[in-house]
């Protein structure tokens, strides 16, 4: 499957490694419903770390769209926030 | 993908407002072919918006840049006071020189910090711009070969495709302008309340040439102490009387007036004695003076002026 980091690119990921992206990914969305800044942190780094180790960057001449989206390392738990609503961060 | 929790996860809900944002644009057409020069027109627009965004972040780093310099060459100035004022005994105008430096050092620490990510901004967005670049490359190949191709029927997958990829890249580097103008404008505040600060004298300018109170009371300092020197100087004159002393420092004084004697002796001033290096100008005379001038040696008062009045610009004004 096809993850993007946004502001990195995109990466082809074996789809073995979807169970350990789920469970940091509910991590992930569970600190931020609560607001839990280390929460938040942790579950971030943790994903991205997933999705490079487990992951080949896809050529840039490739036009697919990624099955999975992910913000990039230095996003805030706002804006994250901000992206999950449709009129929010995402230009478009 | 397996594991769908009550939660949905992040991922998946970006991903999401992705894919709406693309399938909205794509039903506003009606031939589904006309997203394609409309989506490749909106896609070159972008990408001169992303390079004039990299010249924007640019323009703000070399800003700081050049900020972060002054505030150096600042810093540095009001160690060499807080030192020079130490040396005259003067830990007050020490104390104050040694705080304003930590004013300006503390401006510098934080722009330093903002410098690093004015250029982690730059990076990403050169790179961002590289790639969607690459993509656009593409975008249009896959324009051309289905408009020529496909009936519209038969585009609609593939465009969809070919659109959603591009959208996404789009959505993507747009989010990266977005973050980068902030950047860049919180930026340029922060680089316009430096120039105040710095205008004000609330950490003194030091490249605008300004006089600031500490070197102006270090320079009375100086000064008062020259003029010290000097009434020294000649009151020594006067008690050990003058030919003795010319005695001592004729040879290396000036041959030319030396030479010319009497007559010389109202233009000697000008000569020599504020020359910036004196030490140099009274060894690398005697060579040839001592030749040319030593038979007449007793000059004139003045002659014996120039060895320590040289000296004592050097003392005042040479640090």
């Amino acid at each position: 499957m096809i993850v993007r980091i946004l502001g990195e690119g995109q990466f082809r990921v074996d789809a073995t490694a979807a169970g350990d992206l789920n469970q940091l990914d509910t991590a992930l969305e569970a600190a931020v419903e609560q607001g839990d800044q280390a929460a938040f942190t942790a579950a971030l780094t943790g994903l991205l770390a997933q999705v490079r180790a487990h992951g080949s960057p896809l050529p840039p001449d490739i036009l697919e769209p990624s099955e999975l989206i992910l913000p990039g390392q230095d996003t805030s738990m706002d804006e994250v926030r901000k992206m999950l609503t449709d009129d929010g961060l995402i230009p478009g | 993908m397996k594991g769908t929790a009550a939660l949905m996860g992040v991922m998946k809900r970006v991903s999401l407002v992705f894919k709406a944002k693309a399938n909205k644009a794509l039903d506003k057409m009606e031939d589904p072919r006309e997203t394609l020069d409309y989506s490749y027109q909106r896609q070159l627009e972008l990408l001169t918006k992303v390079r004039r965004g990299v010249a924007d972040v640019a323009t703000s780093r070399k800003r700081v840049e050049l900020q972060m310099n002054q505030l150096q060459q600042q810093s540095n100035k009001l160690e060499d006071q807080a030192r020079k004022a130490l040396s005259m005994g003067r830990e007050d105008l020490a104390r104050e020189a040694l705080t304003r430096k930590s004013s300006a050092q503390g401006q510098l620490d934080e722009l330093q910090t903002q410098y690093a990510q004015l250029q982690a901004e730059e990076e990403k967005l050169t790179v961002a711009s590289q790639r969607l670049q690459t993509k656009v490359d593409a975008f249009r190949t896959r324009k051309e070969t289905i408009k020529a191709t496909y009936t519209a029927a038969e585009a609609q997958t593939r465009i969809n495709e070919a659109f959603s990829g591009i959208s996404e890249e789009m959505g993507d580097v747009g989010m990266a302008i977005q973050r980068a103008e902030d950047k860049t404008a919180q930026m340029q505040a922060r680089a316009g309340a430096i120039d105040e600060l710095m205008a004000s004298g609330a950490l003194d300018d030091a490249v605008g040439g300004r006089r600031d109170d500490i070197q102006s009371e270090l320079d009375m300092m100086a000064a008062s102490s020259d003029v010290e020197r000097e009434l020294a100087r000649l009151k020594g004159e006067l008690t050990a009387g003058a030919p003795k002393q010319l005695e001592g420092s004729a040879p290396g004084a000036n041959g030319e007036a030396q030479g010319a004697q009497g007559s010389q002796v109202s233009s000697q001033p000008s000569q020599e004695p504020y020359a910036p290096p004196p030490p140099s100008a009274q060894y690398a005379l005697p060579q040839q003076t001592q030749q040319q001038a030593q038979p007449s040696q007793p000059a004139g008062l003045p002659v014996s002026d120039l060895p320590g009045r040289a000296d004592e610009a050097q003392d005042g004004e040479g640090s």
